[in-house]
């Protein structure tokens, strides 16, 4: 008998299904959004036979650099963004480095991570207006009959907008450094410091900021590009006259004037240019930190205070959090009052009368964001699983363009592809509707499923399907008997985050759904700019509570399911 | 009471369309209307005006087995670019918005663009109802005529809502405000002129103090831009730095602007609706000392309407919701102030004797004669223009 | 049957773990392979029943019961592994441990479930959450677990060396004892010569 020689891999069939899933999942992804890009740059390159517009050039630009404020929103934006991304990763890595050993923490989380951004924005508008919660505390001390002219909601330098994007934004980053401090030895690293003398703020900036950044840059760069071009927290919260750039494109795309579409479509460029330019700084500053921050450090530096401005910043992000929290509890206030007039700090009269039309108000939108979110949860879902499997089937490791590619819809402003996906959609005879606006829920549904799956898919004990398959099992019946029953908590916890997600999701809605497509987050937006905070806290409040539903409902249907099995609820 | 009036206006209604020769037609229009939802794309910040369509809607599937779904928009454009999205993916059938709950320029923009479905009005048997003489107001909208291509609905009154017991004496008329600013700082304001309300406010400010409110009434030039706006601008600079948050900063719409009188931040709301002072005290949500004042020369008027896209998917559908609109019965329904309290468009002179008499009143709810003249809109492109220009000398 | 031929195992371009390999092993018999940690047993075993990560090479025969095992997924090849952990699926009750291999065609699973648990002396323990029950007892579920799935041959994984002494030598000849009665060939890799000792088949010492 000759020598067999052989290289062990996984079955042909396997690798196959592995490229075709990645493939199938990339398409569902990427085509849309490049097809959204696409028509964005011809619109912008003054091409849209539609409407008329057959005069290539560059008109479209000089018609938006002729806008009244457009440099001022351009500045306002880039200033909101940069400083709402870099004071959220100060606050979280505070808030990291004080509690990142204890567990309270992520229960306080949940329900701000949970809650949709509208939601937030109504409610903190509700608390820091000149007549609102807080100041209605502070008037009987302050002497106040009316409130005070301050501008403290809406003001020309975007502080609210920075506050309520804050809030909403550093609570992520502060999970994604909690998640990604599991993948570094942190206490060895803690403990040969800390016998060094140095002082906390110092090991963690030194020792442990420059392991956990690769791991969390992503992330970060996901909350820049986001708080760069938001829009729906952007019009609650943001500067008025003029608004940021997104949010005036956003009018701009809706004006009357349909050749206005032209200057609109080159205003997305412009945004995605913004974008693009922060992430290049975000970049270029890792690099010059790279490059100088070990010989600084090597020279035995120290940056003077950093220790009280690391503990100043804890407190920050707790009274961050707990004004989140206030933020929610006002929405429901609101939601049960009659009449609450300034400077009452409770309402002189409360009444159920708008819970009990609630169905009548919100009834459709409730349900429509239900299916969208459900539906659009389910696909990410099952496209992260595929993703992941076949990456298990592989046998080999995500590539780096994988992973930019997963994060892709995060990174890009929502405006710049949105519209042109919406006339890209039309074009090619799509129905519009709920259909297309799930598949658009789902292309930011995905990356999100995505982050919260892939470690605990990647850290389940691999002798378990080594076991299942010792005992003859196939790899599809170790995926539905072993590896997703003993995956369940986080396979749950990542629907809820997509649920949550997609209930939170502006522009999409608007944009692909044709105006017939109304969620909650969209009639929350509307409601906002309306008169009644009643019926806004009561669509707020159930806009707000259906994602925290979820979550509750992620953490307790596990324990229920695995009321009799021990190691499944230990340490999880 | 109530069924009673109904009865009345229902029997003359039969009588009276007895005679109309599209008679036909309409019947047509009513079996194709059946089983349809007409998606009707209306401004959604109004929680009475959403809950007064839910009931219109209630009613045509009732009686004409036509059933209404609000689109609510944040902005009536939006609909405007929905079907122009449509016309530019080449859709021209089956589009997604039916109805529209339009006027002024997003109007002209439709109609300049080809967006609108052919003249309709008089298809309607409740036209009847109205003076479709050229020059009617029901036939003009913001000096555009309509040629029937949008049929009127609601009428609307440009007011000021104050506080009584906070400010008892607003001024007596635009010119007025600067005094009163100046004694009262931080106290008023008025929305983004970007939003038609602002910008109405501006308008009113403009019919009262052009040299020649004549030239108003035709399309805007540079020449007659500058000459009849020259006062506006001066009383503007003088008015703006006592304004809320020192003119710096304004409300988005009417809506915002009258929370902040609910939360006292301010003392003087605007409105296009003569009623919804009295309305918004009766749902809470003004204080019970509010009431309506209007500038002595009179206001600003317009009517509401509704059009049909050119690609309408439930034109017929719509044709019926458009026609229930202008049943007297409709009309009176929507007067009453605990609905909506908003005026009618139909012709008293067309109409049946006492058919408006019974409906309840409210303190806050001015009269006809408190209201004074209706002063005309002026032509579309000047408010376009002055938006531009305040935009250009107040944004930063 | 199992039978090795001249087999050697490389990862990457690296030199081979250890020198040809030559072992055959009867049914009813515990074959043994013995070395230091780090020598390469468990990579061994991976290659039999079909685990090895994409990097390694194989050289050599693999023969069950005189075919050739090369390119078969481990499923095909139905090899039993018991591991030094008994890796009982934690969100699944005793009895369904148990179950999880038998094969499909089989009908009286429930019998044959009970009548593994009374011979592991556990009766009556079919509903039991197996993260409650004794390291004896788990280490006999597993090996039971292996049995029922019918494998053509059976490899230990240093099975019995987490276990303390007394309880190893119980286990290891129930282990033994269980090979035999299911008539297929068993290969023990083990660092321990008491197991290699207990043990009635041929022997290999692996070193590098």
């Amino acid at each position: 008998m000759g020598r067999a020689i052989y290289q062990v891999t996984p079955p042909a069939t396997d690798r196959r299904l592995a490229r075709i899933v990645l493939a199938a999942v990339l398409l569902l992804i990427l085509l849309p959004i490049l097809a959204g890009v696409w028509q964005t740059l011809r619109a912008a390159a003054g091409w849209m036979p539609a409407i008329g517009a057959t005069d290539a050039g560059l008109g479209a630009f000089r018609e938006l650099l002729a806008i009244p404020g457009l440099a001022r929103a351009t500045l306002v934006s880039l200033w909101t963004g940069v400083a709402t991304t870099l004071l959220s990763l100060a606050l979280a890595a505070a808030c990291c480095i004080r509690w990142h050993d204890r567990g309270w923490p992520l229960r306080v989380l949940a329900p701000v991570l949970a809650a949709p951004h509208a939601a937030l924005a109504i409610g903190l508008g509700f608390l820091i207006a000149p007549s609102g919660w807080l100041a209605r505390t502070a008037a009987p001390l302050a002497g106040w009959d009316r409130p005070p002219d301050i501008g403290t909601l809406n003001d020309p330098f975007g502080l609210a907008l920075i506050l309520g994007l804050t809030a909403k934004e550093f609570p992520f980053l502060l999970l994604m450094m909690l998640a990604a401090l599991k993948q570094i030895p942190l206490s060895r690293h803690l403990r040969s410091a800390r016998a060094l003398g140095l002082p906390e703020a110092h090991i963690w900036l030194t020792l442990i900021a420059p392991q956990l950044w690769p791991l969390i840059r992503l992330p970060v760069l996901v909350v820049l590009a986001y708080s760069l071009s938001v829009v729906d927290v952007a019009m609650i919260l943001g500067p008025a006259n003029p608004p940021t750039l997104a949010v005036m494109l956003t009018r701009l795309y809706g004006d009357p004037d349909l050749m206005r579409l032209l200057p609109a479509s080159a205003g997305s460029l412009l945004q995605l240019a913004l974008v693009i330019l922060a992430g290049a700084g975000v970049m270029g500053l890792q690099r010059a930190i790279r490059r100088h921050g070990p010989h600084w450090v090597a020279q035995g530096n120290r940056l003077p205070g950093l220790t009280v401005a690391m503990r100043i910043a804890a407190i920050c992000g707790g009274a961050m959090l707990a004004m989140t929290l206030a933020s929610l509890a006002v929405l429901a206030v609101w939601s049960v009052t009659w009449r609450w007039s300034f400077p009452d700090i409770l309402p002189k009269a409360l009444s159920w009368r708008f819970w009990a039309r609630a169905g009548q108000i919100a009834g459709g939108p409730l349900m429509t964001t239900l299916i969208v979110a459900l539906i659009s949860a389910a696909l990410a879902l099952a496209a992260a699983i595929a993703w992941l499997e076949a990456e298990d089937r592989r046998a080999a490791p995500r590539a780096p363009w994988a992973e930019a590619l997963i994060y892709l819809p995060l990174l890009l402003p929502q405006i710049a592809f949105l519209y042109g996906l919406n006339i890209a959609a039309l074009g090619a005879g799509l129905p519009q509707g709920v259909a297309l606006v799930t598949w658009g829920h789902a292309i930011f549904v995905f990356p999100y499923v995505m982050i919260a799956l892939s470690d605990p898919w990647r850290a389940l004990d691999p002798r378990l399907p080594r076991a299942a398959a010792a005992l003859g099992a196939g790899p599809w019946r170790i995926l539905w008997r072993v590896k997703l029953p003993v995956l369940l908590v986080p396979v749950l916890t990542a629907s809820a985050i997509g649920v949550a997600v997609s209930v939170a999701q502006y522009l999409p809605t608007l944009f692909l759904g044709a105006g017939r497509v109304g969620t909650l987050t969209t009639e929350a937006v509307t409601l906002s700019s309306g008169s009644d905070r009643r019926i806004t806290g009561v669509v707020a409040s159930l806009q707000a509570l259906l994602p925290i539903l979820t979550y509750g409902l992620a953490f307790a249907l596990p324990a229920i399911v695995f009321r009799n099995r021990r190691a499944m609820r230990a340490g999880r | 009471m109530r069924h009673h009036l109904t009865a009345t206006l229902l029997a003359a209604g039969a009588l009276l369309s007895l005679n109309t020769p599209a008679l036909a037609d309409w019947d047509k229009t009513l079996e194709q209307a059946r089983g349809q939802t007409v998606f009707w794309n209306a401004w959604g910040g109004d929680q009475r005006t959403n809950d007064f369509i839910t009931w219109v809607g209630e009613q045509t599937q009732e009686r004409f087995g036509v059933s209404v779904q609000q689109v609510k928009l944040s902005d009536t454009a939006e609909a405007v670019t929905r079907v122009l999205s449509e016309k530019a993916a080449g859709k021209d059938t089956g589009g997604s918005v039916d109805l529209i709950w339009i006027n002024g320029p997003n109007f002209l923009a439709m109609k300049e663009q080809g967006l609108l479905a052919e003249p309709f009005l008089s298809d309607l048997p409740n036209a009847q109802y109205l003076d479709l003489s050229p020059d009617a107001p029901a036939m003009v909208d913001f000096t555009v005529p309509t040629e029937g291509r949008e049929s009127p609905w609601r009428l609307a009154r440009f007011v000021f809502i104050h506080d009584s017991e906070r400010a008892p004496n607003p001024p007596s008329d635009m010119e007025g405000f600067v005094d009163w600013a100046a004694a009262h700082p931080g106290r008023m304001t008025h929305p983004d002129p970007s939003n038609f309300m602002g910008a109405t406010f501006l308008k009113q400010a403009l019919v009262e103090m052009a040299p020649d409110p004549d030239a108003l009434q035709s399309p805007v030039s540079d020449q007659a831009f500058a000459t009849q706006t020259a006062p506006l601008w001066e009383w503007y600079d003088a008015l703006r730095p006592n304004m809320w948050r020192q003119g710096q900063v304004f409300p988005e719409n009417e809506s915002i602007q009258q929370q902040l009188l609910n939360d006292a931040e301010i003392d003087i709301a605007l409105s296009f609706d003569p009623a919804s002072a009295a309305a918004a005290i009766e749902q809470g949500l003004l204080p019970d000392t509010a009431r309506v004042f209007v500038p002595e020369g009179g206001s600003i008027g317009n009517i509401s309407f509704v059009a049909i896209p050119f690609n309408a998917a439930h034109a017929a559908g719509a044709q019926v919701v458009a026609n229930f609109l202008l049943d007297p019965e409709s009309q009176a329904h929507m007067q009453d102030i605990t609905v909506l309290g908003s005026f009618s468009v139909l012709d008293p002179a067309k109409l049946p004797e006492g058919a408006f008499a019974d409906l309840p009143t409210a303190p806050a709810l001015p009269t006809l004669q408190d209201l004074g003249p209706t002063l005309p809109e002026p032509h579309a492109s000047w408010m376009t223009r002055l938006t531009e220009e305040w935009a250009a000398r107040y944004t930063r | 049957m199992l039978e090795l031929r001249r087999l050697q195992i490389r990862h990457a371009k690296a030199s081979p773990l250890f020198a040809p390999l030559d072992l055959r092993i009867d049914p009813g018999q515990v074959g043994i392979v013995m070395g230091p940690s780090g020598v390469g047993k468990s990579t061994l075993l991976d290659a039999i029943g079909g685990h090895l990560a994409r990097d390694f090479t194989v050289d050599g025969d693999i023969l069950l019961d005189g075919s050739h095992l090369a390119g078969q997924s481990p499923q095909a090849r139905r090899i039993g592994v018991i591991f030094q952990d008994p890796v009982l699926f934690p969100h699944l009750s005793v009895g369904q441990n148990l179950s999880f291999g038998i094969p499909r065609a089989i009908r009286n699973r429930r019998d044959l479930v009970e009548k593994a648990l009374s011979d592991a002396g556990m009766a009556g323990m079919s509903d039991r959450d197996p993260a409650t029950l004794s390291g004896g007892q788990m280490a006999r579920v597993a090996l039971m677990r292996g049995l029922l799935a019918r494998p053509r041959a059976l490899l230990l994984d240093e099975p019995f060396s987490k276990l303390d002494a007394t309880l190893r030598s119980d286990i290891r000849a129930f282990t033994f004892a269980h090979v035999a009665k299911a008539g297929i060939p068993a290969l023990l890799v083990t660092h321990d010569p008491q197991d290699a000792d207990a043990a009635r088949g041929p022997k290999v010492l692996l070193g590098a």
